[in-house]
């Protein structure tokens, strides 16, 4: 089975990109699952069960996102691998900028969009940065030269990877992409073992643990004060 | 090609010196060259500590690395410049959605030549301009091959980001960034490298006017500009500063911009220009029509002087249209008698 990791900002275009991409994927007889990482809601498997698609999503709750996914990353394998997939997509939604779910030896896909801003890509971290394909998304209601700006942006965080520009809502480019994705020689039956591309950062603080009330008497464990003494760095 | 070696021990302004295009680089990746100019390379990636590593999600054997690519890239980018560009696009057949052979044997496209694209929806058009995109080459799902300059074209036309093959103009794309017309093209020029900043952004604005049918200047914000005037502003802009040789139109509406123009300037620049359109004003234009049927090319008519003449009676019904369309601007009433053909 090919294992292959889908991240971006919420609403960039995964799901539709995925959705045309597996279409392609579908032509060539290869049978492709699922599953969708969100934090407090997502509708997406609805989407993915209309196409035919075995789904299952993971709602991570009050937990960070991204920890949930390497939590569970090894029992999605093998869910997987009992379908007897040819190829797994994990869907997360990149809600923090710190972290990814990216694994190293795992094809690391990002999605971003050109509505997202000229300067998103310096803000978004590993997400973008580890990524072995960069997905621009929504050219299709943008102009020309904000499309060269933002794609040469993008290249100028992370020139290694292979950039694409696919319409989410045609399709275009989605035919392309799944030439990518499949390897037959590309064999992954477990993911015990292998590591994150990136560490995710260490937070520890009372608010994680449940608390709501404000004030120094609260805090315990990892807290950082903001500086508002001098200039704003 | 330079590798990590070749710049370990340069100081960062030595560096910045050599490769000024660096400085975007170090923007993009907030690494902070004020008060480490005379700091080499290597001791500037030894001086993070454990902490802000951490703390920023640096990864240094990865920005080193992808430093490398940049320069690189950027070298042989600016080289490009002065390469020969590209001449010709040959599309070759393959098959329709049944499975039969298309219909013609090879067709050449040469730059500053127009073709338009006709047939129904589903019919394939895009498709064929998707193939041009990723310069295919018997692995899509059409089995068309796409060459360059009468050749199997170079990988980078699909998978770098300055050197797309195709820029692409529609009648739904918009600004979406907070700039001026003036701001907006040095953007774009900024990540062009290019040279002549000043001439470049007076040239677009002259073309973009020349193409509007309400003139506007280089202070007025790109988001208020009116359909026409966004339209002029983008195709003057695709066809001056784009690196692109191939544009994809997919059918410019006709209010507020001269098409005629817009075509002739597109052409002026030597970029080979593709059109899906049902316009017939558009489509005569075109030096040559490719007509898909069921997924293939079915057939390929070259527009003679037959066709041509009725660009004269187009010609003179846009003349009214036209007109009519500045009464109301006026505040006039419309009289049957301006509708002569
Ligand atoms: N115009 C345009 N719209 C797009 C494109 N790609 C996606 N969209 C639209 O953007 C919206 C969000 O797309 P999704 O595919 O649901 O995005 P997502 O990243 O999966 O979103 P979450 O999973 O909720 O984070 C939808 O309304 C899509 O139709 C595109 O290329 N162009
Ligand atoms: N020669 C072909 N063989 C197989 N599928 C094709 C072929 N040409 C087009 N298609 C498919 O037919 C569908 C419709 O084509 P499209 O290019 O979107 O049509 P149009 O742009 O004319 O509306 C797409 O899914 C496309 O991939
Ligand atoms: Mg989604
Ligand atoms: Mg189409």
């Amino acid at each position: 089975m090919n294992l292959i990791t889908v991240s971006g900002p919420p609403s960039s275009g995964k799901t539709s990109i995925i959705i045309k991409t597996i279409n392609s994927l579908h032509q060539r007889d290869l049978k492709v699952g699922v599953v969708k990482f969100d934090c407090l809601y997502t509708d997406d498997d609805v989407l993915y069960e209309k196409i035919g698609v075995p789904v299952k999503k993971g709602l991570s709750g009050s937990l960070c996102p991204d920890h949930y996914f390497v939590s569970n990353i090894e029992e999605v394998v093998q869910w997987g691998v009992d379908l007897e997939l040819d190829v797994l997509i994990t869907e997360s939604a990149g809600l923090c900028n710190r972290c990814s779910p990216y694994i190293k030896d795992v094809k690391a896909i990002c999605v971003i969009d050109n509505l997202s801003g000229i300067n998103t890509p310096k803000k978004i971290g590993p997400m973008l940065k580890s990524a072995d394909i960069v997905i621009i998304t929504k050219g299709d209601i943008v102009s020309q030269a904000e499309r060269e700006v933002f794609a040469s942006r993008v290249h100028s965080v992370n020139p290694k990877a292979i950039t694409m520009h696919i319409n989410g809502l045609t399709g275009q480019g989605a035919y392309e992409l799944s030439t990518l994705l499949y390897d037959e020689g590309d064999n992954i039956d477990t993911v015990k073992g292998k590591k994150l591309r990136f560490s995710m950062p260490s937070a520890l603080c009372s608010y994680c643990l449940g608390e709501t009330r404000i004030g120094e008497d609260f805090q315990m464990g990892n807290v950082r004060k903001m500086d508002l003494g001098g200039k704003n760095d | 090609m330079i590798n990590y070696k070749d710049i370990e021990n340069k100081t960062l302004s030595s560096i910045e010196k050599e490769y000024p295009f660096i400085t975007s680089f170090y923007e993009s990746n907030k690494l902070v060259v004020e008060e480490n100019e005379n700091t080499t390379l290597n001791e500037y990636f030894n001086s993070f500590t454990e902490e802000e590593i951490e703390e920023w999600a640096i990864d240094i054997d990865k920005i080193k690395e992808d430093m490398i690519i940049f320069i690189n890239e950027m070298l042989s980018f600016l080289g490009v410049k002065e390469e020969v560009g590209v001449n010709s696009l040959t599309i070759l057949p393959g098959q329709d959605k049944s499975g039969n052979k298309e219909n013609f044997e090879e067709l050449t496209i040469n730059k500053s030549e127009i073709i338009s694209i006709v047939g129904p929806t589903g019919s394939g058009k895009s498709r064929l301009l998707a193939d041009i995109e990723w310069t295919a080459n018997a692995d899509t799902p059409t089995k068309r091959s796409i060459l360059i300059n009468g050749d199997i074209p170079d990988k980078k036309w699909r998978f770098s980001s300055s050197n797309k093959l195709v820029a692409q103009l529609s009648q739904n794309m918009n600004f979406v960034m907070d700039l001026t017309a003036r701001e907006f093209i040095e953007l774009h020029a900024r990540s062009r490298m290019v040279e002549e900043e000043e001439e470049v952004i007076e040239k677009i604005i002259e073309a973009a006017n020349h193409l509007a049918g309400e003139k506007f200047d280089l202070e007025t914000p790109i988001t208020s500009l009116s359909g026409g005037q966004s339209r002029a502003l983008m195709i003057a802009d695709t066809a001056i500063l784009s690196t692109s040789p191939i544009v994809l139109i997919d059918e410019i509406e006709n209010a507020g911009i001269d098409r005629k123009r817009a075509l002739n300037l597109l052409v002026s620049e030597e970029k080979i220009v593709l059109m899906a359109t049902h316009d017939p004003t558009l489509a005569l234009m075109a030096n040559k029509r490719i007509v898909i049927k069921n997924g293939g090319i079915h057939k390929v008519i070259e527009t003679d002087e037959k066709e041509r003449g009725i660009l004269v009676q187009l010609d003179k019904l846009d003349a009214i249209t036209s007109k009519l369309r500045a009464e109301l601007r006026a505040g006039n009433s419309l009289n049957v008698e301006d509708i002569v053909l």
